[in-house]
C-alpha cells in the first residue's frame, strides 16, 4: 500500500504494508538512519521521534497511524546543530558510542517542549525511558539544564 | 519499493586510495569533507600526502590520522590521533580522523624503520593491533603511534632543512608550521618530500613531563556526528542494490532447523529468496560444539528470509512454518548447570581441580582451626546487550568481498569474510563502522560469517539484522562461575590460612584451550590466584572447568567481573568475623609496598569512608586490579524498611600510570559503573529448555537515568612506566561494593547475584 508522510517537512510516498512500524519506514524506505532500532517493544527509546511534537517510540507505532500527521526525526531538529539541545550536548561532550544519542536527544527535545525548565527529578521522569548502554546519564543530565539556560537566553 | 529520491545520494565507486590500492568508496558530499570524521568512519578524504600509514597532510596543511583502533564509545577516534599529533606537532584543530583500512594491514607489513626503532611489536602488519579489547588501546598502540609522529616530523624537517640549506636541527616544527630562521612553510608545503626521506636513526618519543597535547581534555572529534544522525553504524550502511535478511537460528545453540516451508509466505510482498543456515544449507563452517572452530563462528542452524525492506523479511520470517529439532541440550536450565557445578565445589577432593595458586599448608591449617569461616558464591551468565542489535552487511563476488559492519576486530572480520567467500585475504575489504557499543561482543566474527555465507549464496548486498530478540538469544555470553572460600581465623581475628575453589564454565577451554595452563583458566581465576591482593601465610587456590552448551565469550572486563565480587564479599565477611572496620582489615592483609594501597585509601578519602552509619545506611568497598589498572571504589547506599535499595554515590579511584585525556577517562569510570551496576542489581540470564528466555530488555534490564548514582571518579596515579586500560577495570569493583554497602546498611549478606532476587526489606 501507499502511505503519504511528512517528515522533517517534506513529503514521501511509501509503500509498506499498513502495520510495519514507522521506525523501518523511516530507516528503510525514507532513508534516515539517525532513529535507531534498539528492542523493537518500546522498552529502550532508540527510535524516539516526535508525532505531531509528542514523543513517540516509533518501534511500536504503525505506519498506517503517521499519515497526514507531523513527524520529526533527529535530523529534523536543525540543520546545523543549532538547536539548543545539540549545543548543549557538544559542550558537555555527551556521547559515547552515541547509539542512544538521537532517541535521548529527541526525548529531551520533548520535555524541553512542555516544560522549558526541568528539575533533576523532571528530567530523570521524562527520560527513563530512554537506555544509554554507555552510561552517559549524568552528563544528559547536565546537558538538559545547560539547553534550558541556552533556550531561555 | 519507494518512488522518493534519496536526498543523500550516493554511488559506489573506485577510487585508488592514497595507499595504492583499490578501494571501494562512497562519493563524499562536500559538506561531510570539512567535519573532523566522516559520518562513514571508514571513508578516506580525497588527495593528500600520506607521510606514513598513519599519516595524511593536505596541501591545506590538515592532518588525516588512521586510527586502526574501533570507536564503541571509549573515545579511540581522539585518544589514538592525540597520541601521533603530540610527537607530529601538528595544529590539533586541523585534525581528522578516519579509520585504517584492515585489507591494506593484510597485503603490508610494518615499516622497517618502525621495527627498528622497536615500536612495531605487536604485529607484523603495517597497523599493528587492529583489534580492540583488554582495555588496550592506549596502553598497546602508545609506542607506535608515538613514533609514527615523530618519525613524521623528523622526515618533515629534513625535507625543509634540505630544501633551505640548513642542519635539521636548525628546523623547528610547531603547530603545523616548519621555521628556520626566516624561512617558514607549512607541512602541508614539505609532506611530498618528506615521505620520500630516511633518516639514519628514529627520533626517541618523548616523555610525559614533555607533552603539549597529551593531558589535556580536548573535545571528543566524533561528538558533532552523534548528536543529528549523522554517524553511521552498521546497522545504518546502505548500498545501492541492497536487499535486506532476516534470521532466526536454532533457539537452542547446536539444536538443528528440522524443517521450513518457504511457500507458505514467498508470495508475501517484496519476499525474494529464502536460505537455509549451516547444516544441510549454506555456509563453509556449521556450528559445531565439539570443534573449537566450529563453536566460535560456525554458523548455527536456521533460515534467512530475504526482503525488500527489512520488515518484510523479518514478518515473512516469523510467520513461516519452522520446525525445530531441540537437539541434546533441549533439557538445560540455568539453574541445572549451576547446581551441577555447585554439587563440584562441595566436593574438594573432585579429580578435576587443579591447583592455580598454592603456598604453605592451606587446607592442613584449615582443618585443624578452631574456627572457620566458610561461604560459597555464584554469579550468573550474562548477556552483552550491547545497544545496536547484531547486523552485517556483505556483498560477495567470485573477485571482491566488501563487509560493512562495526567490529572491534577488521582483521579477524576480514580473516573470517575470506574463508566463507573462498578468496584470498587481499581481495576482502572490511568497512568498519561506528559501533553501538561493543563489550567484547564485536571481537567474536559470527555474525561476519553469517552475512558472508548469505551474500555469496545471495550474489547481491545484503544487509543482515538480528532483532534483540536473536542477537540476545545467539549471545556469547559472560560464563557462569561459582566460588567457595573457607578461611580460619585466629584468636585475634587474623586469618592463617586461605582455601578458595571456583568452578566455572571456561572461555579459554571454549575458544582458546592451548591457552589453559596445566588445567587453568587464567581469566577465570584473575584476580584469585597470585594476583590476589591480600596476603594470607597459607593459600590454596583451586579451579575446575564445567562448561555448558552455551558459547561463551569476552565481556567487558572479563573474569575480574565476576571474581571481585566473590573475593570482596568474603574478605569483608571475614573483617566482620574479626570485628574489623572493613578498610583497616584490607590494609592489615597487604604488604607495606602494594599497589592497591593508595586507590583504597583515596577511594576511602574522598568517599568519607565511616562504617558508623544509621540503620539503613551503608557504604561498601570493592576493589580490583585487571588490565593493569586498579580501582578502588566506595559505594554509599540507603535502603529502606521497605527493602527499597537506592546506590546513592560511588567514589572511584583509579591508578592507570598515566592520563592522555582525563575527560576520557572519567567517562570510562561513570561508564564501567552503570555496567558494573547493571548487572549487580539485574544481570541475569535464564535458561529454560536449552533457550536464553530473558531476550529484550522488558526482561534484560537495564540501568536507567533515575536510578544513576553519583560517581565521582579520583585519580591515584602512580605515573612512571605504568600504562594501564581504562575501559575496563572500573566494572568489577562496583558489585562488591554495593553489596558490602548493602551488608553494612541491612546485615544481609548477599552471595548470588543478581541483587534484585534478595529480600532487602528490614
Ligand atoms: S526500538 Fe523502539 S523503544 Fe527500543
Ligand atoms: S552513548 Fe552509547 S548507548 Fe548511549
Amino acid at each position: 500500500m501507499a502511505f503519504d508522510l511528512n517528515v522533517n517537512g517534506a513529503s514521501y510516498t511509501v509503500d509498506a504494508e499498513p502495520e510495519t512500524p514507522l521506525l523501518w519506514v523511516i530507516r528503510d524506505s525514507i532513508g534516515l538512519t539517525g532513529t535507531k532500532y534498539g528492542c523493537g517493544i518500546a522498552k529502550c527509546g532508540a527510535c524516539t521521534v516526535h508525532i505531531d511534537g509528542k514523543k513517540t517510540f516509533s518501534c511500536t507505532t504503525k505506519v498506517s497511524a503517521a499519515v497526514g500527521k507531523e513527524i520529526t526525526t533527529i535530523e529534523g531538529l536543525s540543520e546545523d546543530n543549532s538547536h539548543p539541545l545539540q549545543i548543549a550536548w557538544i559542550e558537555e561532550d555527551v556521547p559515547q558510542c552515541g547509539y542512544c544519542q538521537s532517541g535521548q536527544i529527541m526525548a529531551a527535545a520533548a520535555l524541553l517542549e512542555q516544560n522549558p525548565n526541568p528539575s533533576d527529578l523532571n528530567i530523570d521522569t521524562a527520560m527513563s525511558d530512554n537506555i544509554c548502554r554507555c552510561g552517559t546519564y549524568s552528563r544528559i543530565r547536565k546537558a538538559i539544564h545547560r539547553a534550558a539556560d541556552i533556550a531561555q537566553g | 519499493m519507494t518512488n522518493f529520491e534519496m536526498d543523500r545520494r550516493k554511488f559506489i565507486s573506485t577510487a585508488t586510495s592514497a595507499a595504492g590500492g583499490m578501494m571501494l568508496g562512497f562519493h563524499i558530499p562536500a559538506a561531510a569533507n570539512a567535519a573532523a570524521i566522516m559520518d562513514e568512519p571508514w571513508m578516506a578524504g580525497e588527495g593528500g600526502q600520506e607521510v606514513n600509514a598513519w599519516l595524511v597532510i593536505d596541501p591545506d596543511n590538515s592532518v588525516t590520522i588512521r586510527v586502526g583502533q574501533s570507536e564503541m564509545g571509549e573515545g579511540v577516534f581522539t585518544g589514538m590521533p592525540m597520541l601521533v599529533a603530540e610527537e607530529l606537532q601538528c595544529d590539533w584543530s586541523s585534525v581528522k580522523a578516519v579509520y585504517a583500512e584492515a585489507n591494506r594491514n593484510a597485503r603490508q607489513t610494518a615499516e622497517p624503520y618502525m621495527v627498528a626503532a622497536g615500536a612495531a611489536k605487536e604485529t607484523d602488519g603495517v597497523y599493528q593491533r587492529m583489534s580492540t579489547g583488554g582495555s588496550g588501546a592506549v596502553r598497546r598502540s602508545r609506542l607506535y603511534l608515538s613514533q609514527a609522529g615523530a618519525s613524521a616530523r623528523e622526515r618533515l624537517k629534513q625535507a625543509a632543512a634540505n630544501a633551505w640549506g640548513v642542519e635539521r636541527s636548525a628546523v623547528s616544527a610547531e603547530n603545523g608550521m616548519l621555521s628556520s630562521g626566516s624561512n617558514s612553510s607549512t607541512f602541508g608545503e614539505f609532506a611530498g618530500a618528506a615521505a620520500a626521506i630516511s633518516l639514519e636513526s628514529e627520533p626517541a618519543i618523548k616523555t610525559p613531563d614533555q607533552y603539549t597535547l597529551l593531558g589535556k581534555s580536548v573535545a571528543r572529534l566524533d561528538t558533532p556526528l552523534k548528536v543529528n544522525g549523522a554517524a553511521v553504524y552498521g546497522i545504518d550502511t546502505q548500498v545501492p542494490g541492497m536487499v535486506y535478511a532476516a534470521v532466526e537460528v536454532s533457539p537452542v545453540p547446536g539444536g538443528r532447523l528440522a524443517s521450513y516451508d518457504f511457500d507458505a509466505v514467498k508470495d508475501r510482498p517484496g519476499i525474494i529468496a529464502a536460505y537455509r543456515l549451516g547444516e544441510g544449507g549454506i555456509g563453509s563452517l556449521n556450528y559445531n560444539l565439539d570443534e573449537v572452530a566450529n563453536r566460535v563462528t560456525g554458523i548455527q542452524s536456521g533460515v534467512a528470509v530475504i526482503a525488500d525492506s527489512y520488515y518484510r523479511a523479518l514478518t515473512a520470517l516469523q510467520l513461516m512454518p519452522k520446525q525445530w529439532d531441540a537437539g541434546e541440550h533441549g533439557n538445560v536450565s540455568d539453574s541445572s548447570i549451576i547446581d551441577s557445578a555447585l554439587e563440584v565445589l562441595a566436593n574438594p577432593d573432585d579429580s578435576t581441580f587443579n591447583p592455580a595458586d598454592s603456598v604453605g599448608d592451606a587446607r592442613g591449617v584449615i582443618a585443624d582451626a578452631s574456627s572457620v569461616l566458610e561461604a560459597t558464591y555464584v554469579t550468573p551468565y550474562l548477556e552483552h546487550a550491547c545497544m545496536e542489535p547484531m547486523n552485517c552487511t556483505a556483498h560477495v563476488t567470485p573477485d571482491r568481498a566488501d563487509i560493512w559492519v562495526g567490529t572491534q576486530n577488521p582483521p579477524r572480520a576480514l580473516s573470517v569474510a575470506a574463508e566463507e567467500a573462498g578468496l584470498p585475504e587481499e581481495k576482502v575489504y572490511v568497512h568498519n563502522a561506528f559501533l553501538g557499543t561493543g563489550f567484547g561482543r564485536r571481537l567474536r566474527q559470527d555474525e561476519v560469517r553469517q552475512a558472508a555465507a548469505i551474500a555469496k549464496a545471495h550474489g547481491e548486498p545484503v544487509k543482515v539484522i538480528w532483532t534483540r530478540e536473536e542477537t540476545t538469544r545467539q549471545g556469547k555470553f559472560r560464563p557462569y562461575s561459582t566460588y567457595h572460600f573457607a578461611a580460619s581465623i585466629d584468636a585475634d581475628g587474623k586469618p592463617e590460612a586461605y582455601w578458595n575453589r571456583i568452578v566455572s564454565h571456561s572461555i579459554f577451554n571454549h575458544q582458546l584451550p592451548q591457552y589453559l595452563q596445566e588445567g587453568i583458566d587464567g581469566q577465570a581465576v584473575e584476580g584469585l590466584d597470585e594476583r590476589l591482593p591480600y596476603h594470607f601465610p597459607n593459600k590454596q587456590v583451586d579451579y575446575a572447568i564445567r562448561d555448558s552448551h552455551l558459547p561463551v565469550h569476552w565481556w567487558r572486563s572479563v573474569g575480574a567481573s565476576q571474581n571481585a565480587f566473590a573475593i570482596e564479599s568474603f574478605i569483608d565477611e571475614l573483617a566482620h568475623a574479626a570485628g574489623a572496620d572493613p578498610l583497616e582489615f584490607r590494609l592489615s592483609l597487604m604488604p607495606e609496598d602494594s599497589e592497591f594501597r593508595r586507590p583504597l585509601e583515596v577511594a576511602a578519602k574522598e568517599a568519607g569512608w565511616t562504617a558508623d552509619l544509621r540503620r539503613g545506611e551503608g557504604m561498601g568497598i570493592g576493589l580490583a586490579e585487571a588490565f593493569g589498572t586498579i580501582s578502588a571504589q566506595v559505594a554509599y547506599v540507603t535502603v529502606s524498611r521497605r527493602g527499597q535499595l537506592r546506590v546513592e554515590t560511588i567514589d572511584v579511584a583509579v591508578d592507570c600510570g598515566n592520563v592522555i585525556h582525563p575527560k576520557l577517562v572519567e567517562m570510562q569510570m561513570e561508564s564501567s559503573v552503570v555496567f558494573g551496576l547493571t548487572a549487580a542489581l539485574y544481570g541475569e540470564i535464564h535458561i529454560r529448555n536449552g533457550v536464553v528466555v530473558d531476550d529484550n530488555f522488558d526482561q534484560y534490564q537495564m540501568l536507567r537515568i533515575n536510578e544513576m548514582p553519583e560517581v565521582r571518579t579520583h585519580f591515584a596515579l602512580s605515573g612512571g612506566d605504568k600504562w594501564g586500560g581504562v575501559g575496563e577495570p572500573a566494572v568489577p569493583p562496583v558489585a562488591p561494593a554495593v553489596t558490602n554497602a548493602i551488608f553494612a546498611a541491612t546485615g544481609k549478606r548477599i552471595r548470588r547475584l543478581p541483587i534484585r532476587n534478595h529480600d532487602l526489606t528490614g
